[in-house]
């Protein structure tokens, strides 16, 4: 869609604007890269953002699968302790922060614009800025391994040990910087998403119409913009410790060390939640696509969505089970955990209820939603055991921990990400995955997980201790642990052929042209309304909503014994993508530039304050450049009717509103 | 063509009865109520709560900055008695010179005041009248700082730094953040005096003013907090 003369307004009769020059003219051009670094397009960002965590997503795994080399068999060599201790706290932090949560970005900026038909997201360059920054963070956080060695203290980093006296590298630094960078580009997207969500949806959308996706973004989002301060708060205060000789941490002059625990997992689990709920989201989304039923128990869906996004914050201190609170927060806290489990209960049961009596088509994105399914109810179980605090105090720190946590996160959230990779993968781009490898993968994946992470329940019943850089031999160790890592070795290895699938696919794509209609699932959702891959404009029109799966509704009715009954060809109730008069906001080159001087100011705060003062440079001068830049491109007519909601598709629906609905709202 | 039932159609009552604001939050709920020319943002986009993008925005992130600063005076109540045991001890209250630090909030809370009567008079498009109180404005916050750098001159003469023990760090940290949230207000307010200078901000874009204004407030709300949490309560 991308014209050569750069303009985003679509179709021939474009005429090529003159363009005023100078630092302050927004770049129209979108082909080629700096299409991309100037993007604002949602799209493109979350195309970026999914980029971005799959290439984390190799640093983290040779991480792990470092780790795994070194515990294969007693006595190992190939890790030496600190430098085992640098890899797991980098393997952990860069899969939390690095790969779960951004590849939950990447879908929630390529798919709720569409879901709720919308144009763009609210804040289009803000959108790109929290991109940019995010990778920043990124880049800070693993510079480390080039300058001077990676933070050694666990994903948590708990003081005392993140101080000065216990960590004199500038490991934590990084760790430190990067997370604090990572968290101002989650707090912009909150705020951008949030907005975009409460204020841009189509008409007729209302809350209780929004896609499970979407409900599950805006939970995760509010989660994120209430979690992300308290742990930048406490990265400041390490912060001022480390680099200023602050006394926050300091236990000589009477601080606590619980303080930066407290703080550390007020945010750390809701995070946890934060990386599950999006997966939840998309699963909500597929299943009922392959059952072929609408999904069971919607509003249950929601509202224990957002009950899990409340109690979230009422359960951080069993982390903390082991510190010595004292019974009765101890017990307050595994009452509340044990309740967490309630609303996730209710979810996993409205999946399955939603399988139920479905004419199940086993696709792949299919496969590793129940993948999730299976494997997350595994994980949430051994979580309701750590919920009971004798028996927690057993387990922490052991491997079974390990287990619980690998269970939730990789088999639940990343199982969902990949099936939802097969799942929207045509929408982005145009060709389908394919399905037989697609379902080969599924299978060495889940035997390659279960493998790693099962034998890890027993090594942590056996007492193995996490974090812990080799074992002796005679403890009775061996054996699983060596399976463990033939097991990582598996996924490794699928994760390698996930890559091959994807090259293959694109190839075959283009070699045998094949044209694909925008819906190639017969799937549910307004997303599908329009081609495969999304035109840059997203819609012709806003569609005006009428239901929950609108889309579903506008191809398929009921018959008068309650069977399903096409009513209308796809191509019918589609949308052709071939709008041309649709402008759409210009690229900007400021979110990058302001994105380029975080990583200065974070080095410079390390190694030469000069740094700071390149990097202050970058990111005021691009807050007054994006401030002052013209909000659109100079030739745009930014009012053009179809750029907003009022053009629909039918219009008289904007006043169809049932009589009892019109009371409660006066009421 | 379909078997829903096919939708009712009634005449929109009309929707003046209800205050602007509640009309707002029913838009929440149901955003097929929003109809062309019902609510503009500033760039004449109509939105589904009736409240722009942008005014929005600022308020889901003041949300966020509640829990910044949370986390910053849950800090100090913990450690505003952890003062070690060296030859300086005193806590952070033994040592407030009260009456200067409530003339101070004073003038930070008169702030909040110029920066409505700024926010009222871009609204009446008298745009000479909003720099002036927009000065006015950042003037106060600029006495409310200046007096926040004397008060730790004070402190740091008589011995007690950043570094000298929890109490008097987490001190430092909450105060100098919420000083450093006033300053980067001035930067805001000063900016939006250049871009009024220069003409960019016309009487329709009065809600930028008014965004700023936000802002500014938090910041004065949060001081009432920290001044009550820091300095009033022992």
């Amino acid at each position: 869609m991308a014209t050569t003369d750069g303009t985003l307004a679509l179709g021939s009769g474009a005429e090529a604007p003159v363009r005023p020059m100078g630092v302050f003219a927004r770049p129209g051009a979108t082909p080629g890269w700096r299409g991309w670094v100037t993007s604002v397009d949602h799209k493109r960002i979350g195309i970026m953002y999914g980029a971005a965590a799959l290439f984390f997503f190799l640093i983290g795994g040779f991480e792990a699968l470092l780790i795994r080399l070194q515990l294969a068999a007693p006595e190992g060599k190939v890790l030496s302790a600190d430098l085992y201790n640098q890899v797991y706290t980098m393997h952990g932090t860069t899969m939390i922060f690095l790969v779960v949560m951004p590849i939950g970005a990447s879908f929630m900026n390529y798919l709720l614009p569409l879901q709720i038909g919308a144009r763009d997201v609210a804040f289009p360059r803000l959108n790109a800025l929290s991109f940019w920054v995010f990778l920043a963070g990124g880049i800070v956080l693993n510079s480390a391994w080039l300058l001077g060695g990676g933070a050694d203290g666990g994903w948590f980093n708990y003081a005392p040990n993140n101080g000065v006296m216990f960590s004199p590298t500038h490991g934590i630094d990084f760790w430190n910087m990067g997370l604090i960078i990572t968290g101002i580009s989650s707090l912009l997207g909150a705020v951008n998403l949030i907005t975009t969500v409460l204020n841009m949806r189509a008409p007729g959308m209302t809350l209780m119409r929004m896609p499970v996706f979407t409900w599950m973004s805006l939970v995760t989002q509010f989660m994120l913009l209430f979690a992300i301060p308290v742990l930048t708060s406490a990265q400041f205060l390490l912060l001022f410790d480390r680099l200023f000789g602050a006394r926050f941490f300091d236990v000589s002059m009477g601080a606590d060390p619980l303080l930066w625990q407290h703080l550390f997992w007020i945010f750390g689990h809701p995070e946890v939640y934060i990386m599950i709920l999006p997966a939840f989201g998309v699963i909500s989304e597929m299943i009922p696509v392959f059952a072929r039923k609408p999904i069971f128990g919607y509003p249950f869906m929601v509202f224990s969505g957002i009950a899990i996004g409340f109690m979230g914050w009422g359960v951080w201190a069993h982390h903390m089970f082991a510190s010595g609170l004292g019974p009765i927060s101890v017990a307050a806290f595994a009452t509340a955990t044990m309740f967490i489990a309630v609303p996730t209960g209710v979810k996993i049961l409205n999946w399955l209820a939603t399988m139920w009596g479905g004419k199940l088509k086993f696709d792949t994105p299919l496969l590793y939603s129940v993948g999730l399914v299976t494997m997350f109810t595994i994980g949430g179980l051994s979580g309701v055991t750590h919920a009971v605090a004798p028996s927690d105090t057993q387990q922490t720190d052991t491997y079974y921990i390990v287990a619980h946590f690998h269970y939730v996160l990789f088999g639940g959230a990343l199982f969902g990400f990949v099936g939802a990779w097969y799942f929207w993968w045509p929408k982005a781009f145009g060709y389908k995955l394919s399905e037989f490898h697609g379902k080969v993968n599924f299978w060495i994946l889940l035997i390659g997980f279960n493998l790693t992470f099962g034998p890890m329940h027993i090594l942590g019943l056996q007492g193995m201790p996490r974090r812990t850089y080799t074992y002796r031999d005679g403890y009775g160790f061996n054996f699983w642990n060596l399976v463990s890592t033939i097991g990582a070795v598996m996924i490794g290895a699928s994760f390698l052929y996930f890559f091959w699938i994807i090259w293959s696919s694109w190839r075959r794509s283009k070699v045998e042209a094949v044209v694909l209609s925008g819906d190639p699932w017969d799937a549910r959702g307004i997303e599908w309304m329009i081609p495969c891959p999304t035109p840059a404009h997203n819609f012709d029109v806003t569609p005006t909503v009428h239901s929950l799966d609108d889309f579903w509704h506008r191809k398929y009715g009921e018959d008068e014994n309650g069977n399903l009954v096409r009513i209308a060809a796809t191509e019918d109730v589609s949308q052709k993508g071939d709008a041309t008069d649709v402008h759409l906001p210009s690229p900007s080159y400021w979110p990058i530039v302001l994105a380029f001087g975080m990583p200065f100011i974070a080095w410079g705060l390390i190694f030469n304050l000069w740094f700071c003062v390149l990097g202050a440079i970058c990111v005021v001068g691009a807050i007054y450049g994006w401030v002052i830049e013209p909000s659109t491109d100079p030739e745009g007519d930014h009012g053009h009717p179809d750029d907003h909601p009022t053009g629909t598709d039918d219009s008289s629906a904007q006043v169809e509103v049932s009589a009892p609905e019109e009371a409660a709202l006066v009421d | 063509m379909t078997t829903r039932p096919a939708p009712t159609t009634v005449r929109r009552r009309s929707r003046s009865a209800l205050p602007r604001r509640l009309r707002s939050l029913t838009d929440i709920a149901d955003p097929r109520l929003v109809v062309p020319s019902a609510e503009h943002d500033g760039h004449g986009h109509v939105t589904s709560t009736g409240i722009s993008n942008e005014k929005l925005a600022m308020w889901v992130f003041l949300a966020s900055e509640c829990l910044l600063f949370g986390g910053l005076i849950s800090t100090f109540l913990i450690y505003k008695n952890r003062v070690g045991d060296g030859a300086l001890h005193e806590r952070p209250h033994d040592l407030y010179d009260l009456a200067f630090t409530s003339i101070s909030s004073f003038v930070l809370l008169m702030s909040s005041l110029t920066m409505v009567l700024a926010v009222s008079a871009i609204q009446r498009g008298e745009h000479r009248s909003m720099r002036t109180w927009l000065a006015t404005t950042a003037l106060l916050g600029s006495v409310f700082i200046a007096g926040q750098v004397y008060e730790f001159k004070e402190f740091l003469n008589a011995g007690y730094g950043f570094t000298h023990s929890p109490a008097w760090s987490a001190f430092f940290a909450l105060t100098g953040f919420h000083g450093v949230h006033v300053t980067l207000g001035i930067v805001m307010l000063l900016s939006t005096i250049g871009l009024s200078l220069s003409g960019r901000i016309k009487t329709a874009q009065a809600e930028s003013v008014e965004i700023v204004g936000l802002y500014w407030h938090f910041v004065d709300v949060v001081w009432v907090i920290i001044f009550t949490v820091v300095y009033l309560i022992k």
